[in-house]
């Protein structure tokens, strides 16, 4: 810092500072008006790409309400890996509650957490799972993303559709290494390892609590 | 404006004798972290390119207004409003591009190579060949990453364009090796990256080595092409 007998200097300073001040409220300026006139669009997108991920799912047939505004808003909830508020979507056809679509965390992956989405019908079925995030090894354990499964007709993932607590025990919620009925390819065990337990653990947390989950109230929405 | 002489001068640069990835060693952060496969290096590369042509051009048309003592931090804040400014841009109007590019657009500001040809190039020169310069070094950073990309996924995981389905939805990975390889986790970490890419330095010294070996030995050059260099 200068001291105020050096003119000069503080003089330079206000005049540096008044120029890196009118720079950055031009760029400022820049990137508030890029962003308010990109918003709209940006927003209309983000709903586009949310239902077309609950479509991968839950098929757009199946219900007839405006799913992305029938929510419960979740606690964190241990049960499913989530460690902050989620939302919850409910899919209706008739007012009646026919599935839920929610998300899940597994988060004993090779490196980190998997990130996953879930459909789980009223009977407790398994409507379908897909991986949305994730960090696996690239060419190895990322085959529980459907994009990078080399089997295209039958994706690793798929396994676990219509799968439901009343329909298989609860060892078969577990890869063939571990006793159980979900394929793995060799070579990367821990991956499908994580993604399995995640959905056992996420289907029974859909059926201990399916009272508020399945309820009809709040249809009129 | 720009003269021919000029312009082969700025491309050569870019490309191979200060190419930012071989030559510089610069950018690396991106470098390890995308070039898994060639796809994605080429798709970096391709937005590299974009932010670089803008942000020199940029700098280069303010350059006279910028005080010589600030210059960095108004260097950061125009490449950094920029980058934002093509990442709103493209999520808004192009977003089928955007799903491709768009996680690749906010790792560019990390990427030093854009602040470095700002401060070494634009600073200093005329918005065209700034625009240019921006350019072709982009066009160097990416031979280089689809070069390294390709070799690391071949050796990696015995295919070629993975992920290019993300890009063209009809066109489908190439599976080079049969489907029985052992596929070979080094080269697909960060540790394979740094030995591919130092084959491909010494790769790039050898030849430049070679070329000046042949060029002692060879009779002086004709007048015409004296002082091309």
């Amino acid at each position: 810092m200068s001291s105020a007998r050096e003119f000069s200097a503080t003089g330079m300073a206000a005049r540096t500072a008044g120029i890196l001040f009118v720079f950055v409220i031009i760029f400022t300026a820049l990137l508030s008006a890029a962003y308010l006139w990109t918003k709209p669009a940006i927003e209309a997108s983000a709903t586009e790409e949310k239902m077309k991920l609950i479509d991968e799912v839950l098929p757009r047939n199946a219900y007839d309400n405006a799913l992305l505004d029938d929510t419960i808003s979740l606690p964190a909830t241990p049960e499913l890996g989530l460690s902050d508020v989620s939302t919850l979507y409910r899919a209706r056809l008739a007012g009646q509650p026919i599935a839920v679509v929610f998300e899940a965390v597994a988060p004993d992956g090779y490196s980190g957490k998997i990130r996953l989405v879930l459909a789980i019908r009223a009977d407790g079925q398994v409507s379908g799972v897909r991986v949305i995030q994730h960090r696996e090894t690239p060419g190895l354990g990322d085959y529980v993303e459907v994009k990078k499964d080399k089997n295209k007709a039958r994706p690793w993932i798929t396994q676990f559709q219509n799968m439901s607590l009343a329909a298989v025990t609860d060892k078969d919620w577990k890869v063939k290494k571990d006793g159980g009925r979900i394929d793995y390819y060799a070579g990367a065990t821990v991956t499908p390892r994580a993604v399995s337990k995640a959905v056992f653990k996420a289907v029974k947390w859909a059926e201990t609590n399916r009272k508020q989950l399945f309820s009809s109230e709040g249809a009129a929405k | 404006m720009i003269s021919r002489e000029e312009f082969k001068n700025i491309a050569g640069k870019g490309i191979w004798t200060q190419n930012s990835s071989i030559a510089q060693i610069l950018g690396l952060c991106p470098l390890l972290a995308v070039t898994t496969n060639a796809v994605n290096g080429v798709m970096l590369s391709l937005a590299t390119i974009l932010v670089m042509a803008i942000s020199n051009l940029a700098v280069s048309a303010l350059r006279n207004f910028i005080p010589h003592e600030i210059r960095i931090p108004v260097f950061i804040l125009i490449v950094a409003a920029l980058v934002t400014v093509v990442d709103l841009l493209f999520n808004a109007n192009l977003h089928e591009l955007y799903l491709v590019l768009g996680i690749f657009i906010p790792l560019i500001v990390t990427n030093c190579i854009v602040l470095a040809r700002v401060e070494a190039f634009a600073a200093k020169n005329p918005p065209l060949q700034s625009t240019f310069d921006g350019i072709f070094m982009g066009v160097g950073m990416l031979w280089t990453l689809a070069l390294l990309g390709a070799m690391r996924e071949l050796i990696g995981a015995g295919t070629l364009f993975g992920g290019i389905d993300m890009v063209f939805p009809n066109l489908h990975p190439i599976q080079l090796l049969p489907e029985s390889y052992p596929n070979f986790l080094l080269a697909m970490l960060p540790p394979g990256a740094f030995i591919l890419l130092g084959c491909m330095i010494a790769w790039k010294n050898w030849m430049d080595a070679r070329a000046a070996e042949r060029a002692k030995l060879k009779p002086p050059a004709p007048v015409a092409m004296a002082g091309s260099h």
